[in-house]
């Protein structure tokens, strides 16, 4: 059984290095599936996990994308001059310049985004159920517009990040593997959080949060914790992002509630909830999905997507891999067992 | 004889409905408090209001000498006074083992702690006391499909898990096979003697209580009725009244 999880580990790993390479034509789709991913195993940190569903975690991607380029910016020129042209001056990026404000500025779109998760959890924890989703939400829009409207961040216009500094193609494969090296992270981080006591209050809390504070759990910590850490990766991919779309506004691209901001949870659903596994395959079916309807059913595309939504929320709820559990209980350990150790004694 | 749990002239209204009403008694540190009284008389609300479940209107209610009534629940459970529920809370989606390693003691855990993975003497421990109520062989499984008998029983070893030193227990033995209810009392007066825990019961099966309790208090209409040792409870005139409902 181990043996068979580290090949099965290596094959991945493998893949995710030889695929650029060997579909060339699909680096930026294949950058999009890990950032995909990304968000989808971030958002069941609180929504599988801990039973928050936030409708609101596309803020921190907005948010880290704005955050990563202000800094990047700010580190060369006055962030006011340059948004104000509008990407129609002469800003130049020596190649430190550009790879030193990229790394920098995602590092900090990360803990930027940690810091306003503890603030906005502090305010919004107090919310269940829907409540907390809308809330959230309201979180979201409300950024949005008032980015939108601030216009020494570029305002409705956005932001014009410079150029990747090297032919295009190399572009590509340089954003891909750091979309990879995030989901990677991502996906080792929770695989090796979901562990630990911390894992299983998180989980408590999703069960029965009542209960979990009647045993004296640290139930508003955790979450902030939590949520934290999500957002933290959010953030980063946010800012990946701005560098790799080069040019960003803040209601369609940032803060894109209605794309991003769903299919994150779409992703979820379709793979399991509150699964290790489930928000990779769902992010990876999800994206299939995407890429196929938006190709080759162009005008029906939304609709299509709106049945598949409809269609796992009513008749497939537990995803793929709550599916399989059911079906094939014994392979995530559920069983009757005999004590072996009684006839010792 | 010290006592650990002191309510002191405590009253909770809702709205216009009096559940509790200057209400006083005393659990001593070590022993098996009874308390029970008729369907709507005020026992939940009691227990709701020393757990910090809801703030109290008035009075006074102070565990091994501090004033808890104004602590939320969590702070409460920290210090070592935990109660079960009368409608049976597990954490559903999980197997019994894991609900029973959620349960250790969070009172000294830091964060740092909490990244840790569980020890073997965690697993032991959870082990040791799911054979105690019964339930090792159904450890693997979710406990949500478990019968409501068998949740109670892996409630009440999740209180033991987190090393209470004082533990209220909402009717611990309703929806108990009653072949079961035995071994059930065993493991409470085991649980008493050999862990140290103070016990508070409220219960409706007098042969259980009777059996038990050392001292116990009768609630009716929020007020306190009467108390006394098993005997005095059992042949008082205002408790049979308030049972046969002339009161």
């Amino acid at each position: 059984m181990a043996k068979n999880k580290i090949i099965l580990y290596a094959l991945i790993l493998a893949f995710t290095f030889v695929a650029p390479f060997a579909f060339p034509n699909f680096g930026t789709q294949l950058a999009t599936l890990w950032l995909m991913i990304t968000v989808a195993l971030t958002w069941d940190m609180t929504g599988g996990q801990m039973g928050y569903n936030s409708l609101g975690n596309i803020f921190f991607y907005g948010t880290g994308m704005y955050v990563a380029a202000l800094i990047s910016i700010g580190m060369v020129y006055d962030v006011g001059d340059y948004t104000n042209a509008a990407g129609g001056g002469i800003y130049k990026f020596t190649d430190a310049q550009y790879f030193g404000g990229l790394f920098l500025g995602i590092i900090g779109a990360g803990l930027f985004c940690s810091v306003t998760a503890v603030v906005i959890g502090y305010l919004t924890f107090g919310l269940r159920g829907p409540y907390f989703a809308i809330g959230t939400l309201g979180v979201a829009i409300a950024a949005g517009e008032l980015v939108s409207n601030w216009d020494w961040v570029g305002g409705g216009q956005g932001i014009a990040l410079p150029v990747y500094p090297g032919d295009l193609d190399t572009g590509k494969i340089f954003f891909y593997f750091l979309f990879a090296a995030v989901g990677v992270s991502v996906f080792i981080f929770v695989k090796w959080l979901y562990g630990t006591r911390f894992g299983a209050a998180i989980n408590a809390i999703r069960d029965d949060e009542e209960k979990a504070d009647a045993m004296g759990i640290h139930t508003l910590r955790y979450k902030l914790y939590t949520w934290a850490m999500a957002a933290f990766f959010v953030g980063i991919a946010g800012g990946i992002s701005a560098f790799q779309l080069i040019h960003f506004e803040p209601l369609e691209s940032a803060y894109q509630t209605i794309n991003l901001g769903i299919f994150m949870v779409v992703c979820v659903l379709l793979g399991g909830k509150g699964t290790l596994w489930g928000p990779v395959v769902g992010a990876i079916l999800f994206h299939l999905f995407k890429e196929i309807t938006w190709n080759y059913l162009l005008g029906w595309q939304w609709v299509a997507l709106g049945a598949l939504i409809v269609v796992t929320v009513v008749y497939f709820q537990d995803g793929v891999m709550g599916w399989l559990m059911h079906k094939r209980p014994e392979w995530f350990g559920i069983r009757v067992e005999k004590k072996v150790a009684e006839a010792a004694e | 004889m010290t006592p650990i749990i002191e309510v002191r002239d405590v009253s909770k209204s809702f709205g216009g409905v009096v559940a509790n009403q200057d209400v006083s008694m005393t659990v001593n540190s070590g022993t098996i408090t009874g308390l029970i009284g008729p369907n709507g008389s005020g026992k939940t609300t009691l227990f709701n209001s020393i757990v910090g479940y809801h703030p109290i209107d008035a009075g006074s209610i102070r565990f091994e000498g501090e004033e808890i009534s104004r602590l939320p629940v969590q702070q409460i459970a920290r210090r070592g006074l935990l109660r079960t529920f009368q409608q049976t809370r597990i954490y559903g989606a999980m197997n019994g083992v894991e609900n029973m390693l959620i349960s250790l003691p969070h009172r000294k855990m830091s964060i740092w702690d909490a990244l840790k993975t569980y020890t073997r003497e965690d697993y032991e421990k959870a082990d040791h006391l799911l054979e105690f109520v019964g339930l090792y062989e159904k450890r693997m499984l979710k406990s949500g499909d478990l019968s409501f008998g068998q949740q109670k029983l892996l409630e009440f070893a999740m209180a033991l898990m987190n090393e209470p030193t004082c533990l209220l227990l909402d009717e611990p033995t309703a929806g108990i096979n009653p072949t079961l209810i035995n071994g059930l009392i065993d493991r409470l007066k085991r649980a008493n003697t050999e862990f140290g825990i103070t016990l508070f019961v409220i219960e409706h099966n007098m042969r259980v209580i009777m059996n038990m309790a050392e001292t116990i208090y009768c609630l009716a209409h929020g007020e306190l009725l009467a108390q006394g040792t098993p005997d005095e409870i059992q042949s008082d005139q205002r408790v049979i009244d308030a049972y046969l409902g002339a009161h």
